[in-house]
């Protein structure tokens, strides 16, 4: 059974979204996945079961709304996060609340 | 009634990699207390200090108002959107990451620790155009009094920043009070000791304790020594 907590990283920003996705899996325990655009991210949670959307930047407010009430319909129990910083500062803690995480060593 | 929460300084997390010695007051990076995460808008107060000519590598920002204050040394500065800049001690320096940008920060000097706080706080708007800036910091028309150096307004004292926040500097005698007003509705006072030993409406703080005050019109800073303290008043709801 497929233990891995599976998160998908949408940016528009290449370099940033490379760098995010090389921090997140770092943990042995997630597999982070980046796309570009709002449609691929669709495709992407059509074919997997993603527990965690990362919103990172180069969205419009409206693109980032109107993604996050798609997914959901997709996979209601998706959590949505706004993702703020754009490295490892807010990443790791921001993953952990969502994931209901209260130990770092989870 | 005002609601506070105390940290004290022994009670950050530490992050040691030898070249950077840096106290988080609020979860960062590896560091991660789920009870101590942010102080309404304020996300990060790290106190670091870097080795002589060491420094942080490029890496990426977006979507965050980052603030770095010299306190000791100066910090060399580099970015993407073409900026070199020297940050002496006395200056404070601002980025709105918006939709990204790299950057690169290094101890100017080899053979002395820089020391400074580097402050992120939620901005009000996601995704705008980045911008970088810094200024010196003013004294004080008087002795005693506090010094605003950000707020959210371009012609405004200090440098600004895309959220409802205001930062002031006090550099406080022995014996002095300061009262303190909050900005602005809604928002509260997170108050950091960078020097000495302080009382805030009757609560002893010691160098670096930090104290977060909401669900008040204002408070009264008393110096119990020779004492420096930064105040940043932040919108409590993000």
């Amino acid at each position: 059974m497929d233990t891995l907590t599976k998160i998908l990283v949408i940016g528009t920003n290449e370099k940033i979204l490379a760098t995010v996705l090389r921090l997140l899996n770092t943990n042995e325990s997630w597999r982070a996945t980046g796309v570009s655009n709002a449609e691929e991210a669709l495709q992407k949670c059509r074919e997997q079961h993603y527990q965690i959307l990362l919103i990172g930047a180069g969205l419009t407010d409206t693109e980032e709304h109107d993604l996050s009430r798609r997914i959901k319909e997709i996979h209601t129990d998706i959590h949505v996060i706004p993702h703020y910083g754009g490295g490892s500062g807010l990443l790791f803690a921001e993953i952990y609340l969502a994931l209901g995480t209260t130990n770092q060593a989870q | 009634m005002a609601q506070t929460v105390l940290h004290l300084a022994a009670s950050r997390g530490l992050a040691d990699h030898g070249w950077l010695k840096s106290n988080h007051t609020f979860s960062f990076s590896s560091y991660f207390n789920p009870e101590r995460v942010q102080f309404g808008a304020l996300r990060v107060l790290n106190d670091d200090e870097v080795e002589g000519g060491r420094g942080f590598g490029e890496h990426p920002h977006d979507n965050m108002e980052i603030i770095s204050i010299a306190l000791e040394g100066a910090l060399q500065h580099k970015d993407s959107m073409g900026n070199v800049a020297t940050i002496e001690t006395g200056e404070i320096q601002v980025m709105s990451a918006g939709t990204g940008m790299y950057h690169m920060e290094y101890n100017k000097n080899e053979g002395e620790p820089v020391k400074f706080l580097q402050i992120w706080v939620f901005p009000n708007k996601r995704n705008v155009e980045p911008r970088y800036d810094q200024v010196k910091i003013e004294s004080p028309a008087q002795p005693n009094q506090l010094v605003q150096i950000l707020s959210p307004n371009p012609d405004d004292a200090g440098v600004w920043i895309y959220q409802d926040a205001w930062f002031n500097l006090g550099k406080l005698e022995k014996g002095s009070t300061v009262d303190y007003t909050i900005q602005k509705k809604n928002n509260g006072a997170y108050i950091f000791v960078i020097d000495g030993e302080l009382e805030v409406n009757g609560q002893k703080l010691h160098i670096r304790d930090g104290y977060g005050i909401w669900e008040t019109e204002g408070f009264t800073i008393t110096a119990g020594t020779d004492a420096e303290v930064l105040i940043m008043d932040v919108p409590m709801e993000v």
